[in-house]
């Protein structure tokens, strides 16, 4: 990577000093991450384990177990010590473990505990086999992006939304004919809150479409082959969100899913999520995204829905730092970091522009590896589609200029539907006009010294300095606690999903975790 | 102000001439792009009561789809005279006129609260009306004198809302919905009349529901007191709100 020339003349120093306080902030937390496990932590390391399927009451299996284990008070020791157990106590597969646990025949923390040796080999073969399957699936994704090669950066990036997978794939494959580079499946609304991931392909949802394993395998298979026609590769995009975090990224890994949102604290802050449980959450769920290659997108883009765009702009700037340290500590590799930020000032400020463009390039210079996920103005987009396609102009503008590498389309729409057919064609239309005809602007132009853009720049970069220095001294816990994301204030022990966290045991197990941290051994 | 030379019992669309009928339409049909595409967008123009319908621009989506940027003149004429919107009709007070109101005539703070109810997760609405900062420079209502405003966020399910109008006494409910795909609103603001109802508490609650979607005569055709669309601020919904509490003799 060539050293990137500051065109701001940011403050390395402060640049610095924010990522040691993001570092310290984020190692301090990961002490409790550590100590903790969760229901859908464990959920998951079942499902990697081969368990699948609902029962009658269409509750899913991995559910039904995990239940067991919890019922019994055996969570803290991880489903991976029970299953192993009962692998070599009972000689069944985890499969045949969950089903009998189903009928009632077994009680999973009930049964005389074997040889810890003899429990591990038995679970680590099932683990190897999954996570070989995984590199295998990241190894199809690089041979398709090696032999059919992609669309350049920015990424165009659209959604579907028709709560149907079947119509959800139509509107996909036309998007990929039209321009679209990723394409992201939004899921329907409050699924983030379910506390279990339901089964197979659906075509009811509100305003999205449900994360299924199922509905993630029709939609790869539909876009490996709009991929084929159109000749480069499509990614696929989901949501790594809400209370089965880890369970969508581990479903995501097994049907090669490219792109993840996946944030440390967007769940506690829009969804009230827990914090506990989401911070353990996002942990497990960031190893499985690295290993297999994902691209993550993180959620700050969300604070400007919220709070003030102006005011608020180094609230975004200190958490993509503190982003970025969680997903180190995960394993991401920072070309795997969709730092998140958006373009949402009031279109009336004088010289709002300029700021949205100071920001960009802010975010640019200080993540200079990171792919950033540049979301399009919706908080003021106002049914005026002739205005918003404007607005959305704008936006593609400071993308192509500050060298973004996920464009999540503007659509001249929003704010009355989901987007129609033609509204996602207008959005790729203006996006590839405006990326063509000024793709070099920001090699030709530099910024004034000491002018508006590179003070505003500054400034921001100063007061996110200043707040991961008061987060570091409070911990991100208090600094929830006391609103100062987004404007959300969340309690340590409030919100959903917190029955779902225990301490862990000395015992704990949980062999995906060394198997898949840092892209494996 | 009006122009003179419009017959108001027949108006129909102005592109540059009086009563030319100009309509610029856009929509995609799922054909294959061609000539026979072209004609059929013509077609069904005429269909939709456009003369001398012509496709100025069309594009191919790919699949078998097509898109039409249309004009047409338009037959039909609608009777401007006789139309009646019901709305929230009423003098609004700015931030300072609501203060004063409440001091001057309910003597006490008044409670309200806000919430984005059921499974919808987009408080946008809710948090330009009751939020400190607000929105385009109008001031939330937690920043006005003698009202408490508290905004219980998304997602709430209607019971826990209730309970908390009880548990806070509160004069007021705003209940936003920005999902309204396949009308799942609906069930949803319904269940809520029926709830504050079977609590005895509807008559004692200024009732009202926002959202882009949402409008005066489905608001109160669900039993709400008012609904409030897009372009609303802080200061209308907190005036509906003070005027209610005084005329229902609420205070």
């Amino acid at each position: 990577m060539e050293e990137l020339k500051s065109k701001l003349n940011l403050d390395q120093k402060k640049i610095k000093n924010s990522r040691n306080a993001a570092r310290k902030i984020a190692e301090e937390t990961q002490k409790f991450i550590e100590n903790h496990t969760t229901i859908s932590v464990e959920r998951t390391v079942v499902r990697l384990l081969g368990v699948d399927n609902v029962n009658e009451i269409e509750e899913p299996l991995p559910n039904v177990l995990v239940d067991n284990i919890k019922d019994g008070g055996g969570l803290q020791q991880g489903a991976a010590f029970w299953i192993g157990n009962a692998m070599v106590q009972k000689n069944l597969t985890p499969q045949e473990i969950a089903e009998e646990i189903n009928k009632g025949d077994l009680d999973i923390t009930k049964i005389p505990i074997a040889d810890i040796k003899d429990i591990k080999d038995a679970v680590n073969g099932i683990a190897k086999n999954t996570v070989d399957k995984i590199r295998e699936t990241r190894e199809t994704r690089e041979n398709y992006l090696e032999n059919l090669g992609e669309g350049s950066k920015p990424y165009l990036y659209v959604i579907v939304a028709t709560g149907n997978i079947y119509e959800d794939i139509e509107q996909a494959k036309a998007a990929a004919h039209q321009g679209a580079d990723i394409v992201a499946v939004i899921r329907t609304t409050a699924q983030s809150l379910l506390d279990y991931v339901p089964y197979g392909a659906t075509s009811e949802g509100f305003g999205g479409t449900y994360a299924t394993q199922e509905n993630f395998r029709l939609m790869r298979e539909a876009l490996d082959q709009a991929g084929e026609e159109v000749g480069r590769y499509i990614r696929l995009c989901n949501y790594c969100s809400g209370l089965c975090m880890p369970e969508i990224a581990a479903m995501g890994a097994l049907e090669r899913l490219d792109v993840m949102l996946n944030d440390a604290l967007y769940g506690i802050l829009f969804r009230d999520i827990n914090m506990q449980r989401t911070l353990v959450d996002q942990f497990f769920s960031r190893i499985i995204n690295g290993y297999a290659g994902i691209i993550i997108n993180t959620g700050e883009d969300n604070y400007l829905t919220t709070s003030d765009a102006v005011e608020e702009a180094h609230t975004v700037l200190a958490s993509q730092f503190i982003n970025e340290q969680f997903a180190l500590l995960a394993g991401l590799k920072e070309e795997q970091m969709g730092l998140g930020h958006a373009f949402e000032m009031n279109p009336k400020l004088e010289n709002g522009f300029l700021m949205e463009l100071a920001q960009a390039q802010m975010a640019r210079e200080i993540f200079p590896n990171a792919p950033l996920k540049y979301m399009p103005p919706t908080k003021f987009m106002t049914g005026d589609i002739f205005k918003g396609h404007v607005q959305d102009a704008m936006f593609n503008l400071i993308s192509i200029w500050t060298n973004q590498a996920i464009q999540l389309l503007g659509m001249p729409t929003e704010a009355i539907h989901t987007p129609h057919l033609q509204d996602r064609m207008l959005s790729i239309e203006n996006a590839q006009y405006i990326f063509n005809n000024a793709k070099n602007i920001g090699d030709e132009i530099e910024f004034k010294q000491d002018g508006m853009i590179q003070k505003r720049a500054q400034q921001v970069l100063e007061e996110a300095e200043n707040m991961l220095k008061d987060i570091e001294r409070e911990g991100i816990f208090k600094t929830i606690e006391q609103g100062k994301f987004g404007g959300v204030k969340r309690a340590f022990t409030g919100g959903k999903g917190l029955a779902g966290v225990v301490e862990k045991d000395a015992g704990y197990y949980n062999p995906f975790i060394e198997m898949m941290l840092g892209g494996g051994k | 102000m009006v122009d003179s030379r419009v017959d108001y019992t027949k108006v129909k669309p102005y592109g540059d001439t009086l009563n030319d009928g100009k309509v610029q339409l856009s929509f995609s049909l799922p054909v294959p792009y061609g000539d026979e595409a072209n004609e059929a967008a013509k077609q069904l123009a005429k269909k939709m009561g456009m003369e001398e319908p012509s496709v100025v621009h069309s594009k191919d989506l790919g699949l078998g789809y097509t898109f039409f940027v249309m004009y047409g003149s338009c037959t039909h004429t609608v009777n401007f005279d006789v139309i009646e919107v019901p709305k929230v009709d009423m003098e609004f007070l700015d931030k300072y006129g609501v203060e004063d109101y409440i001091k001057e005539n309910i003597k006490r703070d008044i409670v309200i609260l806000g919430a984005c109810t059921g499974s919808d997760a987009h408080t946008v609405g809710i948090d330009a009306i009751m939020n400190m900062k607000g929105f385009d420079g109008n001031y939330g209502l937690e920043r006005y004198k003698g009202i408490e405003a508290l905004n219980l966020g998304s997602q709430v399910p209607n019971e826990e809302l209730v309970a908390k109008a009880v548990e806070t006494n509160a004069d007021a409910i705003l209940v936003s919905q920005v999902v309204t795909q396949k009308d799942v609103h609906i069930p949803n603001l319904t269940e809520l009349v029926e709830l504050l109802e079977a609590e005895g508490i509807r008559d004692k609650i200024v009732l009202v529901c926002g959202g882009p979607r949402l409008g005066h005569e489905l608001a109160q055709e669900l039993g709400y007191d008012a609904g409030f669309g897009p372009g609303t601020f802080a200061n209308h919904v907190a005036s509906f709100i003070v005027k209610q509490i005084v005329e229902r003799d609420l205070v």
